[in-house]
């Protein structure tokens, strides 16, 4: 693999007119360029095929903060101007106008304000906190197993939480909670199993990566048995159908009381993982790297997964288990700023909330009036966006 | 910084890894650990970096107890070069040495001009300035050495332990990278498995053998054809570098036994 490497790090040189053209010569010398000695100061530098001699490897980091600064807000209206029944630009600013400020509106508009102001904005900010929760766990996750195919999900924190809200849609389980009964379900049986995947995982020596991989693994296939042996169980069609829509996440039963819960918890998660940021950074280098450097693997680890837990279950608890937002988001990221967890973990989640606003949006009006799945959109977006990424930017994860 | 090893102690599911090993290295030295496989070389060191916990003993760094200190303030001392460098993620050369400041920096505190001069420094000490803005994943074993002991060097060290820093290195690199770190200042605790170049570079040796120190002393001292017989299980023949008459070691294996 060491032959390989070198064969991509010397294969364009600097101030050659095409990359392309370097690569035969570049094959023939590369036995040469494990030896520093032989090497001219003037390294040669890695291939970027596509981007051309210079090394453009990151886009600036103030100019990429200030771009997601600026779409936020803007994807957060559009979030709520877009929809099914087209209502006016005009329209849509007087009713956020008026949900803001407590202004009056007519009697005949109140149907179209409520879907403005109590269907389509709790909406678009609810998928900004699950994207934003999502991307920023994904990150952790990743740094936490040192596995860079890692995503929220892997812990089996999310089978876990499903397995509760089936509970509540199929039986009709915690009835007594009323409208909080799903969301509460789904939360307390998401802390179940991360306390099971804890127990599981645990040894003497703390939580080793690949140990928490495995349970974690094992634990979803487990979860995720029992939730399909309640779909099949049931009864009602109608309760198997939606069981089915939040197995692969879904935005439509936004409102604004799920907000504050998902909100607190993200925004909680994301200042410890930003406090953490240079510690993460010691810890994707080893554990005796991070010990060398003076961060406490075991302990990092041991407050990576509690975060990761709680983060995860609010989310998963009111928009059920959202695919691939948490693998792609901090890929793309790293694309774009490199893999320093400063940098990433401001990216990362502004990036992960437009990203989600934008496919719910989609997932409301490709198929009008009827919704697909945001689980469907997140990998019709994303699947070909991190391809090309991947293939313009000679990305390298994991030493591939 | 003097560094002492006091009676240090390792038990493992019941094994004792490291049994009392009690070793020092004054300021500015550079003290050899060789033995062979599974002597307990690493795990003694990652006491020292505080990978492990010690069963019982102590590391003494200038006096004060290693594993009184707070990781951080223990890592502004002492750093290490282990051998589980994996890079999953593509950091660049510099924010690796970037790294080397952790222990020197507040959680959220920005990088300081002093964090860029005291990296910048370590990577031209190494002689890897070039290498600051390529992906390290793309570099060369020997380049990746030398990185991350610009790393270590970054973290300002009075002690830097090394584990095995020249596996996977040519032979170039691997008397450069001991030259390299005697010339950069601090005390050094290495485990080596060239014995010759062990020979060569260190001012002690201590040599390993079941979690016990078998002998302690100069390399010429230390190095003898009965005790290579014993440790390693080889047969040694000394001679005398032709240019600087330095004590270099030529190896064979003991005559198979006669079949009976």
């Amino acid at each position: 693999m060491d032959c390989e490497r070198a064969l991509c790090g010397t294969a364009a040189g600097r101030g050659r007119t095409s990359p392309r053209d370097a690569r035969p010569e570049a094959k023939a010398t590369a036995p040469v360029a494990t030896s520093l000695d032989r090497i001219p100061a003037e390294l040669p530098r890695p291939a970027r095929v596509g981007t051309g001699p210079a090394p453009l490897r990151r886009v600036p980091l103030p100019l990429l903060l200030t771009g997601l600064c600026l779409a936020l807000p803007v994807s957060l209206l559009c979030g709520a101007a877009l929809g099914a029944s087209g209502l006016s630009w005009a329209e849509v600013t007087r009713y956020l106008w008026a949900g803001l400020t407590g202004g009056a509106i007519g009697p005949d508009e109140v149907p179209a304000y409520t879907i403005v102001w109590e269907l389509r904005l709790p909406r678009a900010v609810l998928a900004a906190v699950v994207g934003a929760g999502l991307s920023a766990i994904g990150v952790a996750v990743q740094a936490m197993v040192r596995n860079a195919l890692a995503d929220p999900f892997v812990l089996g924190i999310s089978s876990g939480a499903a397995v509760g809200a089936n509970a509540v849609l199929i039986f009709g389980a915690m009835g007594a909670l009323g409208v909080w009964a799903l969301s509460t379900a789904a939360f307390a049986s998401a802390l179940l199993a991360m306390t099971l995947v804890y127990a599981v995982a645990r040894t003497e020596r703390g939580l080793t990566p690949l140990r928490l991989v495995l349970t974690g693994t094992a634990m979803y296939y487990g979860f995720s048995a029992v939730t399909t042996f309640m779909v099949f169980a049931a009864e009602r069609g109608e309760a198997a159908r939606s069981a089915m829509m939040w197995l692969l996440g879904s935005l439509s039963g936004a409102n604004w009381a799920a907000v504050p819960i998902a909100a607190g918890s993200v925004l909680a998660g994301l200042a410890h993982l930003a406090w953490s940021a240079r510690r993460l950074n010691a810890l994707a280098m080893g554990d005796e790297t991070a010990a060398a450097l003076g961060v406490d693997p075991r302990r990092l680890r041991r407050e990576l997964f509690l975060v990761s837990a709680a983060v995860t279950g609010a989310v998963v608890a009111v928009s059920g288990a959202i695919g691939f937002v948490g693998l792609m988001v901090p890929h793309a990221a790293r694309m774009l700023v490199g893999a320093d967890h400063r940098r990433l973990l401001a990216v990362a989640p502004l990036a992960g909330a437009v990203l989600l606003i934008w496919v719910d949006v989609l997932s409301r009006v490709v198929l009008a009036p009827a919704e697909l799945p945001v689980g469907v959109l997140t990998a019709v977006i994303g699947v070909p966006c991190f391809i090309l990424l991947m293939r313009r930017r000679a990305y390298s994860f994991g030493g591939i | 910084m003097r560094i002492d090893i006091d009676a240090l102690t390792v038990e493992i599911a019941g094994a004792r890894l490291v049994d009392e090993v009690t070793l020092g290295a004054a300021d500015g030295e550079l003290v050899g650990l060789v033995g062979p496989n599974g002597s307990g070389k690493s795990t003694l060191l990652r006491c020292v970096y505080r990978a492990l916990r010690p069963s019982a003993g102590a590391v003494r760094i200038g006096g004060e107890d290693l594993h009184a200190l707070t990781t951080r303030e223990g890592a502004r001392r002492l750093a290490a070069l282990p051998q589980d460098a994996v890079a999953e993620f593509d950091f660049t050369v510099a924010e690796i040495v970037a790294m080397g400041r952790t222990p020197h920096q507040g959680p959220v505190a920005r990088t300081t001009d002093e964090d860029r001069r005291v990296c910048d420094g370590a990577l031209r000490d190494v002689g890897a300035a070039h290498l600051a803005e390529r992906g390290f994943l793309t570099l060369s074993g020997g380049e990746r050495q030398r990185v991350l002991i610009a790393r270590a060097l970054a973290q300002q060290p009075r002690v830097l332990v090394l584990d095995e820093p020249t596996n996977h290195l040519d032979i170039a690199h691997q008397l450069e990278v001991l030259r390299l770190v005697r010339a950069s200042g601090p005390t050094v605790l290495a485990a080596l498995h060239d014995l010759n170049l062990a020979a060569l570079h260190c001012d002690a040796l201590h040599v390993i053998a079941g979690g016990r120190i078998v002998a302690s002393g100069t390399p010429d001292d230390v190095l003898t054809a009965d005790l290579l017989a014993d440790v390693f299980g080889v047969r040694a023949h000394r001679v005398a570098h032709p240019e600087t008459g330095a004590l270099q070691l030529l190896f064979d294996l003991p005559p198979a036994h006669p079949a009976p």
